[in-house]
């Protein structure tokens, strides 16, 4: 008998003893308790919505929300990612990865020597700190206020290059094309260079 | 060995007590006790120069202190000395950082696109030591920037701090004094000579010591930031030298190598083939999959399991024989030892895949295998005799410790050459200048001591009965003998037995004991007991229709001096190829298996002290097997057992060998060849290999092949003015088989001899003439 469990002492209560009781209702709340209790959401009828009906309607960020990035452009197109692994240096997901390379007299992509080849945010990572904005030293990594970033598959996520840059805007020509005409890496960041030359239209 | 005594010297560092050695430098003894006084210019094996100020501290002696701070890297040590540095001093620290703002004036800030950021001395210490603001507010000096001093090595000037490491560095260590600084004030900088590019063999190694980005390399700019890179110590696979590297990886590309710091061998030095000629991994179009040869003879990809049935049944149906390269590691080379002796049943073994001859194989069996010279000898040694090696060309790290001692200690160097090379110059050696062939008797003549040392090359063979003279002068007067082949793995082929004559550890197959002592470790009953053939042997039995089955692993058929007979016996035989990418091999093999490269494997190489210099996979996550498992693979399909699936077993196999302690085989006297008669337009033909050529491994680095030297013909005056030419001219060399048209140049070679290079651009002499040395060509004026 020593492998039974030991029978309940009197002082114990099984839970199957225990019965159930109802519950205890309290008074009736009546017609105007009613009515009541109807009364606030048929207010709130009346109040201005908070909410919109996305993905129809998209309400504006904040203006400094902390978006997908972009990679901008000098005035005259040139990219101005420099390929110097400073945003995946202080990126503290390791969502990005750079690979520089060298412009070369037919490859010119920005101004100066070297480009950013490669250049790769896995949005699966980043936590939108901004720490790669403030590590850019040539303010060629921005970010947006785009926030519509989901998709199905891990692959569709790592944000290549192309749909990282900037649109070509007025006055830019589609790099490769070689540097303002005169004009040296310096004098494109101290933004003497407004828009591109007719010289540098080399296709 | 004795020990010196050394006088210690004590000094107060910081309030701490140190004995040093007499001579140390200061910078060194706060070393010792953790205490890092910024630097630039300062490198233990470079002079002192005091060029950047950096290290300024305040120093007194006996109580009386110097008036300025001064410069810790100049200073050595000395009794009763008390030294402040910037964690004491503010004196100190106060000059530490007015050098550093002074040094960064004129540095450019383009630390986001320079390849030294994120490891660069100058970044750092301005960290550390710096001031954190400048109080300079004009333009900056600015340079045109980069310009090329030679096709692989770029030169930032407007970032250099002008400590002189790299000018130091070719002037002390390589004696290639192609840079210097030049001009005076702000506008110093560092400059090449007109006319005269930085084309040296070592120009990598500024690249590394450079404290900032002024020199950078031309296939590394702009490829990636040191926290890209996994870095795998690893060991060079370009020469027996045997270079501790360093490799660094990003995504299972290798982006660079460094050379490593081991103080035994190549100190904190390699040459440029180390360091740069890393691309054939990847530039050569790699095989993928096992091929096998279908029923209409064509190459088909077929799977593993299927290609190693076939690589059996072809092996096992018929008498084969194994050729493996010098490229093979010390493991590998066991691997395919032990695959000939246990599965195929054969002796029929050779490493040697070049000029080889039965004389050199009987000098390794009684004089090299299981020998130790080492680069401490060099050290210690009162002269060297070079005897069929060029070191600069065919042992770059070896030149560079001869050059050491020579600059050291005016180290006697002895050369028997035909012609006088750069290197030899270099090493202030004397020439004994022979015509090709007449070797043996002038080492026979030579007078040496029991602290010599003799430096044989591989191309010592080429020459009949000079190993037998070295054999006989090493015997009469004491001096060690170092052999010094060319490639990585013939010191570790050699002692793992990769040869007809020997078993592993040294054990001649000759002997009986020997042979108990393998076969009781490899589990079988007995081993062949034959001499084996050599290479050439073999493939004159394969078209003899005596061998009808090969396994060739890395080897270049047309490395030997009878190329279409190599290729006629591989198009005869049953072919199984062990390779890394498609070549003459493999197109005429009847099974060829991929295997893996060595940044995708681990292993050791032996050097030619036969120092083990191991190395881990840098790649991590290859596929490709090592040849070592292949051939178990193999064996096991054959029912025999090899059993070496990894290099751990095969190490672990190896050391439970051990090396062989009994008697080894004499020698037998090999008597030189009569020296030819020669006609007025008829010269004997001399040649090496230089150390960048067109060798297989440089493919795919065409900055590298950018500093190799002019492709030319060398010849005598006496001889150039009887022929009419001058240097310059255009010269061609021909045999029965081709010719060769060279630029001439005039130089110090002996009166019979002409010497071009053996596997340059436009000089591949084994493949156009089918000879490379002693035979006798014909030189007329293009």
């Amino acid at each position: 008998m020593s492998e039974q469990l030991e029978p309940l002492n009197n002082k114990e209560i099984s839970v199957n003893d225990v019965p159930f009781t109802q519950m205890e209702t309290g008074e009736s709340v009546g017609l105007l308790g009613h009515l009541k209790g109807f009364w606030i959401p048929f207010s709130k009828m009346f109040k201005k919505t908070l909410t919109v009906e996305y993905p129809e309607v998209k309400a504006p960020t904040q203006e400094r929300f902390h978006g997908r990035h972009q990679l901008n452009r000098h005035p005259d197109g040139l990219e101005k990612c420099i390929g110097c692994e400073l945003c995946a240096w202080a990126c503290p997901a390791d969502a990005i990865y750079v690979e520089g390379a060298n412009n070369t007299q037919d490859n010119q992509m920005s101004p100066g020597e070297r480009y950013g080849k490669v250049y790769q945010i896995n949005y699966l990572r980043c936590v939108f700190c901004g720490l790669c904005i403030e590590a850019c030293p040539t303010r060629a990594l921005t970010m947006t206020n785009e926030y519509e970033l989901a998709d199905d598959s891990r692959a569709k996520l790592i944000f290549e290059k192309e749909d990282l840059l900037a649109p070509l805007r007025q006055g830019m020509l589609m790099p490769p094309h070689p540097m303002y005409p005169g004009m040296n890496d310096t004098n494109y960041y101290k933004g003497d260079v407004q828009q591109s030359h007719p010289s540098q239209d080399v296709k | 060995m004795t020990t010196e005594v050394v006088d210690m010297i004590t000094v107060v560092i910081d309030g701490f007590e140190v004995s040093v050695p007499k001579g140390t430098l200061v910078i060194r003894a706060a070393e010792q006790l953790g205490i890092q006084i910024p630097r630039f210019c300062d490198h233990p094996l470079l002079d002192p120069v005091g060029a950047c100020r950096q290290c300024l501290v305040d120093i007194e002696i006996n109580g009386r202190a110097f008036p300025k701070p001064q410069a810790s890297c100049t200073i050595p040590v000395e009794p009763g000395m008390i030294v402040k540095t910037q964690l004491t001093s503010t004196v100190a620290e106060k000059a530490q950082k007015g050098v550093m703002e002074l040094l960064l004036i004129n540095h450019p800030l383009d630390c986001p696109v320079c390849d030294k950021g994120g490891e660069c001395p100058l970044q750092n210490q301005a960290m550390s030591n710096g001031q954190g603001q400048s109080r300079f507010e004009g333009t900056k000096r600015t340079f045109e920037k980069p310009i090329n001093i030679s096709s692989q090595v770029l030169l930032d000037r407007e970032r250099c701090v002008l400590c002189a490491r790299c000018t130091r560095f070719s002037l002390q260590i390589a004696s290639d004094p192609f840079i210097t600084l030049n001009e005076r004030g702000a506008l110093q900088q560092v400059g090449i000579y007109e006319n005269k590019p930085f084309e040296s063999y070592f120009s990598g190694n500024v690249v590394q010591i450079c404290p900032v980005g002024a020199l950078t390399g031309a296939s590394y700019r702009f490829r990636a930031r040191p926290f890209d890179l996994v870095s795998t110590p690893s060991a060079c696979e370009h020469c027996a030298s045997g270079c501790d590297m360093r490799t660094d990886v990003r995504r299972g590309k290798t982006l660079r190598r460094l050379a490593g710091d081991d103080s035994k061998v190549n100190e904190e030095w390699n040459c440029d083939k180390g360091r740069w000629a890393f691309k054939y991994v990847t530039a050569l179009d790699r095989l993928t999959t096992p091929l096998v040869r279908n029923a209409s003879g064509e190459l088909v990809p077929a799977s593993w399991p299927e290609a190693l049935a076939a690589a059996a049944k072809g092996l096992k149906s018929a008498k084969a024989a194994v050729l493996v390269g010098g490229r093979a590691t010390y493991e590998d080379a066991y691997g395919y030892s032990k695959f000939a002796r246990v599965a195929l049943g054969t002796n029929d073994i050779d490493f040697r895949s070049r000029l080889a001859s039965d004389e050199e194989r009987e000098f390794l069996a009684a004089h090299v295998v299981g020998s130790s010279t080492t680069y401490s000898d060099i050290d210690r040694a009162d002269q060297v005799l070079l005897v069929g090696f060029e070191p600069e060309e065919e042992s770059p790290i070896v030149f560079l410790r001869l050059n050491k001692q020579v600059r050291k200690r005016a180290l006697k160097v002895t050369a028997i050459a035909t012609k006088l090379s750069i290197g030899v110059e270099k090493l202030k050696g004397d020439f004994v200048k022979i015509a090709p062939g007449q070797e043996a008797a002038v080492i026979a003549t030579q007078s040496l001591t029991a602290k010599s040392i003799i430096l044989v090359g591989e191309r010592a063979a080429e020459s009949a009965g000079s190993l037998s003279a070295v054999a006989a002068l090493a015997q009469s007067t004491g001096a060690k003998i170092a052999w010094i082949p060319r490639r990585a793995g013939e010191r570790g082929a050699l002692e793992a037995g990769a040869i007809g004559n020997l078993l592993p550890g040294g054990r001649p197959v000759s002997d009986a004991a020997a042979r108990v002592d393998i076969a009781a470790v490899w589990g079988t009953d007995s081993l062949p007991s034959d001499q084996g053939k050599s290479s050439s042997q073999i493939y004159a039995a394969v078209n003899a229709g005596e061998i009808a089955a090969l396994v060739v692993g890395g080897v270049d058929p047309l490395d030997g001096d009878n190329s279409q007979s190599a290729l006629a016996a591989l198009e005869k035989a049953f072919v199984v190829s062990l390779e890394i990418a498609p070549s003459y091999v493999t197109q005429r093999a009847d099974v060829v298996l991929p295997v893996a490269a060595i940044t995708e494997k681990s292993g050791s190489f032996l050097n030619w002290e036969g120092r083990a210099r191991s190395f881990a996979a840098a790649v991590a996550d290859s596929l490709n097997r090592s040849d070592l498992r292949i051939l178990s693979m193999i064996a096991e399909e054959m029912g025999a057992s090899v059993n070496l699936a990894t290099v751990t077993s095969a190490i672990k196999e190896i050391a439970s060998i051990g090396k062989w302690d009994g008697a080894r085989v004499a020698m037998n006297q090999v008597s030189p060849a009569a020296s030819p008669k020669l006609n007025s337009d008829q010269f004997i033909l001399t040649s090496w290999r230089r150390l960048l050529d067109l060798g297989t491994l440089q493919q795919g680095e065409e900055n590298l092949a950018g500093t190799a030297r002019k492709t030319v013909a060398v010849i005598s005056p006496k001889r150039a003015e009887a022929i009419g030419v001058s240097s310059g001219d255009r010269l061609k060399i021909s045999t029965a088989l081709g010719s060769v048209t060279l630029d001439a140049l005039v130089e110090d070679i002996h009166d019979d001899a002409i010497w071009a290079p053996r596997n340059s651009q436009g000089s591949q002499l084994l493949v156009n003439l089918g000879v490379a040395h002693g035979a006798v060509v014909t030189v007329v004026k293009a």
